[in-house]
C-alpha cells in the first residue's frame, strides 16, 4: 500500500526523506507485480553458453544483487537486461525477459527504446571526456533531443546521486577534473537523468576506494525508493549490505535466488552456502 | 657486491651502448639540417617569399608563385581527400570488422605502398592525357590519391583509441549507434583525427614526383585549376638540376622554406596530439 501511495506522489526524492521505519517497509514489495520477468533465459557467446535457463523474477523498488565467481555468467545476465549483450559479437540470447509484463527480448523491441528505461552503470567511471559536467549529466537528454528545463535536471540527478554539493560552483569544468568516486556518481546521475525505470549496476564501486563505495551504496539505499536495482557484486558484503535479494550464480547457472538474509545465513543449496562461506571463489 | 658490480657495469654499457645508437641517429638528421640552413639562409629575404622567380643571372626574384602553387594544390587535393579519407577512416573503425573492412584496409594498405611517382602516372592517364594539358587539377588529384590511404589507416587508429566504455555509456543511455558515433566517439577522437590531417597535409606539401608530370611548372602567378601551376618541390628540383650556380643558391633557399612549411605542420600536429591524448586518458 504504502509503495502504491509513493508512486502516486510527484517524485522529488532530495525533499521526501521518509522515516527511518517507513523506508524498511518499502524494502518488502513481495505483493507487486514484478519489474522484470526472466523466465529459461539462456546466452551464448559464439559456441560458449554464458548463461543456462535462468528464471527469477525482480520486484520494483528493490535492490537485486548477482553475485558468484569470475565468469560466472552475473555480468553477462546484467548485460542481457538491457540488450547491451548485443554490442559483443557473436553474442546472443534466447528465453523470455519481461519488463513490467512486456517482451524485451523480440526482434520488434528497439533496443535503443529498451535502454531508455533500463539504464546502465558501468563498473569503471566512464564520462565522456569532451563534455563538462553539466554536458555529462545532460547528454542523455540532449542526444535524443529530449526537452524540458535540463538545468533543473542535472541539479535534480545531481542531487540524487549525492554529488551536487561537490560539483555545483564548477558545472562548466571538465568531468575528468573529477576524482574517481565522483566521476562515478557523475555517472549515475548521467543515467538517472533519462528517467529509466530500472537501473542496471555492473560493479559499480569495484575501481573505489571504501570511502567512495559507502558513498554509492548510501546512494542505493536511495535509489531504490524510486527505481529498480539489479546490481552485480564480487564482494559480498556489499552484496548483503545493499540488497533486499540475492541471485547467485555458478558456472552460467542460477543456482539459488531469494531474499537476501535468507541467501547468506540460511542457503538452500550446497554450493551457495560454499560460496558465501568462502570455501571457493 | 660482485654482482652489484656487474649489475652496474652491465648497465653503464648498455646506457653507453644505445646513447650511442641515438647520437649516430641524429647525425644524418642533424648534417641534413645544417647543410640546408647553412646553404639556404643566405638567399632567404622577406622578397623571396612573394617575388617571382627571375632568369639566370638576374639578381633578386623568389618562390612566391610555388608557395601559393604549393598550397593551391594541396588545398585542392584535401577537398577531396579530406571527406573521403577521414571518412574512410570512420567506416574502418566503427564498421570494418567484417569482409568488407578488410578488404578496404588491405586495399588502403596497397595503396600507401604505391611508390609516388606512379601516383604521378596514374593522375597523368586520368587527366593530364584527358584535358591534354598540365594543370593544378591533374597534381591535386596525384596529391590527393597519396593523402586518402594514410588519412584512413590513421583516422581509424585514434578512432580505436577511444575507450569501448565510453560507447557503451552511451548506448546505455538509449543514444542510436550513428549518434554515438557523430557526437561521442569522434569529438573524443577530434584531436588524434586533426593530427592526422596535418601529418597528410605535410605529407602532400613535400611530394615531387606526383607533381612532374601533373602540374609541371610554371614561371607566373597560378590560380586556375585547369593551368600548370608551380609547386615548391618541383621547383627546387628544377634549380637542382640546373647548371647554374645562382639556380643552385636558390634551390637550398626553397628547400629551407619548404623545410620550414613541414616542420611547423609536423609541429602543430604532435602538439595537438599530445593535448588531447592527455585529456582523453
Amino acid at each position: 500500500m504504502i509503495s502504491n501511495l509513493e508512486a502516486a506522489i510527484p517524485m522529488k526524492p532530495f525533499e521526501r526523506r521518509a522515516p527511518e521505519s517507513v523506508r524498511l517497509s518499502v524494502a518488502e514489495p513481495v505483493a507487486l507485480e514484478p519489474k522484470l520477468t526472466v523466465r529459461n533465459l539462456d546466452a551464448w557467446y559464439g559456441k560458449n553458453r554464458a548463461l543456462h535457463d535462468v528464471s527469477l523474477t525482480v520486484a520494483p523498488r528493490s535492490v537485486m544483487a548477482a553475485i558468484g565467481p569470475s565468469g560466472c555468467g552475473k555480468s553477462t545476465f546484467l548485460r542481457c537486461l538491457n540488450r547491451m549483450h548485443e554490442l559483443i559479437p557473436g553474442a546472443r540470447a534466447e528465453g523470455t525477459l519481461l519488463l513490467d509484463g512486456k517482451d524485451l527480448l523480440g526482434r520488434d523491441v528497439d533496443p535503443v527504446t529498451l535502454r531508455r528505461r533500463v539504464g546502465m552503470v558501468f563498473q569503471r567511471p566512464n564520462p565522456f571526456p569532451t563534455m563538462s559536467i553539466r554536458d555529462n549529466v545532460s547528454a542523455g537528454l540532449r542526444l535524443n533531443r529530449v526537452g524540458g528545463n535540463h538545468d533543473e535536471i542535472v541539479e535534480r540527478t545531481l542531487h540524487q546521486s549525492a554529488l551536487w554539493e561537490e560539483v555545483k560552483d564548477r558545472l562548466g569544468a571538465s568531468a575528468l577534473s573529477l576524482s574517481g568516486g565522483q566521476q562515478q556518481r557523475l555517472c549515475i546521475a548521467r543515467a538517472l537523468a533519462v528517467e529509466p525505470e530500472v537501473l542496471l549496476m555492473d560493479e559499480p564501486a569495484s575501481a573505489l576506494d571504501p570511502i567512495a563505495t559507502a558513498k554509492i551504496e548510501d546512494l542505493i539505499h536511495e535509489l531504490k525508493e524510486r527505481y529498480t536495482i539489479v546490481i552485480v557484486t564480487h564482494n559480498m558484503q556489499q552484496a548483503g549490505r545493499v540488497s533486499d535479494h540475492t541471485a547467485f550464480f555458478y558456472m552460467g547457472d542460477l543456482v539459488e535466488v531469494g531474499p537476501t538474509e535468507k541467501i547468506f545465513t540460511n542457503p538452500s543449496e550446497k554450493r551457495t552456502e560454499d560460496y558465501v562461506t568462502g570455501k571457493f571463489g | 657486491m660482485n654482482t652489484l658490480r656487474w649489475r652496474r657495469f652491465v648497465n653503464g654499457f648498455w646506457t653507453v651502448a644505445s646513447g650511442t645508437g641515438v647520437l649516430v641517429a641524429l647525425v644524418p638528421l642533424a648534417s641534413l639540417l645544417w647543410l640546408v640552413v647553412s646553404r639556404g639562409a643566405p638567399g632567404l629575404s622577406a622578397s623571396f617569399f612573394v617575388s617571382l622567380p627571375t632568369p639566370v643571372g638576374e639578381p633578386g626574384g623568389g618562390v612566391g608563385n610555388a608557395i601559393v602553387g604549393t598550397f593551391f594544390m594541396v588545398g585542392l587535393a584535401s577537398l577531396v581527400a579530406l571527406p573521403v579519407g577521414v571518412g574512410a577512416g570512420v567506416y574502418l573503425a566503427e564498421k570494418g570488422d567484417g569482409p568488407a573492412g578488410w578488404v578496404i584496409r588491405f586495399t588502403a594498405e596497397v595503396l600507401s605502398g604505391v611508390p609516388s611517382i606512379v601516383i604521378g602516372i596514374v593522375a597523368y592517364g586520368l587527366i593530364v592525357a584527358q584535358m591534354k594539358r598540365f594543370s593544378a587539377l591533374a597534381g591535386g588529384v596525384a596529391l590527393a590519391l597519396i593523402m586518402i590511404p594514410s588519412l584512413a589507416r590513421s583516422t581509424e587508429d585514434f578512432i580505436r583509441l577511444v575507450p569501448a566504455a565510453l560507447r557503451e555509456a552511451s548506448l546505455a543511455l538509449g543514444v542510436p549507434g550513428w549518434k554515438t558515433s557523430l557526437r561521442v566517439i569522434i569529438p573524443t577522437a577530434l584531436g588524434g583525427v586533426v593530427t592526422a590531417v596535418l601529418l597528410a597535409i605535410a605529407r602532400a606539401a613535400g611530394e615531387t614526383a606526383p607533381l612532374l608530370f601533373t602540374a609541371l611548372n610554371n614561371q607566373y602567378w597560378n590560380t586556375d585549376p585547369t593551368q600548370p601551376t608551380a609547386s615548391l618541390t618541383v621547383q627546387i628540383y628544377n634549380y637542382a638540376i640546373s647548371p647554374y650556380e645562382d639556380w643552385h643558391a636558390k634551390a637550398w633557399t626553397a628547400a629551407l622554406v619548404l623545410l620550414l612549411l613541414v616542420g611547423l605542420l609536423n609541429l602543430m600536429a604532435r602538439l595537438l596530439s599530445r593535448n588531447r591524448m592527455a585529456g582523453a586518458q
